[in-house]
């Protein structure tokens, strides 16, 4: 790993502040993806701004049809809140499939969302809800933030706060992991609300997560697995690699979009 | 440089470390507990693990900085006298060939037991080889290892 300077910040203020004052500083949360990155020299800010303690952007709070999650909850806290399962018990299960246990003591839901990996799963639980990221300075929709590979919409600077998902009727996450790595080679999530039905896709774009709009519009029709037998996606676009060609990972969107159906509570 | 104090195996420990140093290296570097293991590096192995507030974690994955104020247990720290009923079981069961692998199995291993417990659930054969998807064993000897944590949550 290069050099570079620590500082540990307390607050999402006093980051910003050390952020803004680094020649090119990066944020480092549950640092499960950041440092293995620094490690293979891929990565070398010149200064580190450590929010993992800030205690003003952890935990969960449930009101009035939406849960709030703060930016640096780990994998591990939003996998074991009891009041989360009970409400909204998809968004446990999929942090509780992130990586391993002890990644996931140290992984922040605010980190994945940064990062924006295209086979993360959280991206998927985000934009299949329609959540909204909320920042040191703004609210920002979840169709507006993912913008393709490692790109969001947050500026140099700005720091995640908290994400609030709207809690849906049913929902379900179905990941298909990579044998070896664990990300999702394709994840789906499904969730169903009085308004209608969202599909969110990760770990099968080439431009990151993505929402199935064909399947959303039938099953806002008709919720069962049935209603999407005749739809496929298209392989164009789709990320091809030893471990599945394009093809592959378009049909597992359509498997897994009927298994996240069938499975939805 | 960081000025960091953290409490490793009960002892207060500290000194000024490179912002860039990992907590596996403070670990078997500056305080020469060598039983915490460096495999892969790269996050997957487990050989590594350590408790940091009572919580599993990859050493090779978190800065020595970061643990400033922490309560760190290496596996030099779970023996209260005699082994621990984990290292206990390791040795009834042959839970090792190479043993390498053998000082992030166990603290992992605690680290579930005891996780299980507080939430009053069971941790069964499935659960345990689930548990352990972030620890290798390149001599694949996992099935003595899932043994022997099958018989220290019996025993913890």
């Amino acid at each position: 790993m290069h050099s570079t300077n620590y500082h540990a910040a307390i607050t999402a203020a006093e980051a910003a502040s050390l952020l803004s004052s680094a020649e090119d500083g990066a944020l480092l949360a549950g640092g499960q993806t950041l440092l293995p990155t620094m490690k293979a020299r891929l990565a070398a800010p010149s200064d580190l701004v450590d929010i993992s303690r800030a205690e003003e952007l952890r935990g969960i709070s449930i009101t009035d049809g939406a849960a709030t999650i703060g930016a640096m909850t780990t994998h591990a806290e939003v996998a074991g809140h009891a009041a989360l399962r009970s409400a909204f018990p998809a968004l446990c299960d999929l942090a509780g499939r992130i990586g391993d246990p002890a990644v996931r003591h140290r992984g922040t839901i605010g980190g994945s969302l940064a990062n924006n990996d295209p086979a993360a799963c959280y991206p998927a639980a985000v934009l299949g809800t329609g959540a909204i990221i909320s920042t040191n300075t703004r609210d920002i929709a979840a169709d507006d933030y993912f913008q393709g590979l490692f790109a969001t919409a947050l500026d140099a600077g700005e720091v995640i706060t908290s994400i609030t998902f709207p809690i849906p009727r049913a929902a379900n996450y179905q990941k298909f992991a990579q044998p070896a790595s664990r990300f999702a080679l394709v994840g789906v999530f499904v969730a169903q609300f009085a308004e209608g039905v969202r599909v969110a896709v990760t770990g099968a774009s080439e431009e990151g997560v993505f929402r199935w709009t064909d399947a959303e519009t039938s099953l806002s029709s008709d919720f069962t697995a049935d209603a999407i037998g005749g739809l496929s996606v298209r392989s164009q676009g789709m990320i091809s690699d030893l471990h599945g060609d394009g093809s592959y990972r378009a049909n597992l969107v359509q498997v897994l979009t009927a298994r996240a159906v069938a499975a939805a509570s | 440089m960081s000025e960091i104090k953290m409490t490793v195996n009960g002892k207060p420990v500290g000194g000024d470390v490179a912002d860039n140093m990992l907590l596996v290296e403070f670990i078997r570097e500056t305080l020469r507990l060598t039983g915490t293991h460096v495999g892969c590096d790269t996050s997957q192995c487990g050989a590594c693990v350590v408790h940091v507030d009572g919580k599993a974690v990859k050493s090779c994955t978190m800065l020595a900085a970061a643990a400033d104020g922490a309560e760190v247990t290496t596996i030099e720290g779970v023996a209260n006298g005699g082994l621990h009923p984990m290292q206990k079981a390791f040795n009834d069961n042959h839970g090792l060939q190479c043993g390498f692998c053998t000082p992030g199995m166990i603290m992992s291993g605690i680290d579930m037991v005891n996780r299980y417990k507080a939430e009053g659930k069971t941790l069964d054969e499935a659960a345990i080889r689930h548990e352990l998807e972030g620890n290798i064993c390149r001599c694949t000897g996992y099935h003595n290892i899932v043994k022997s944590i099958s018989q220290a949550a019996g025993e913890m």
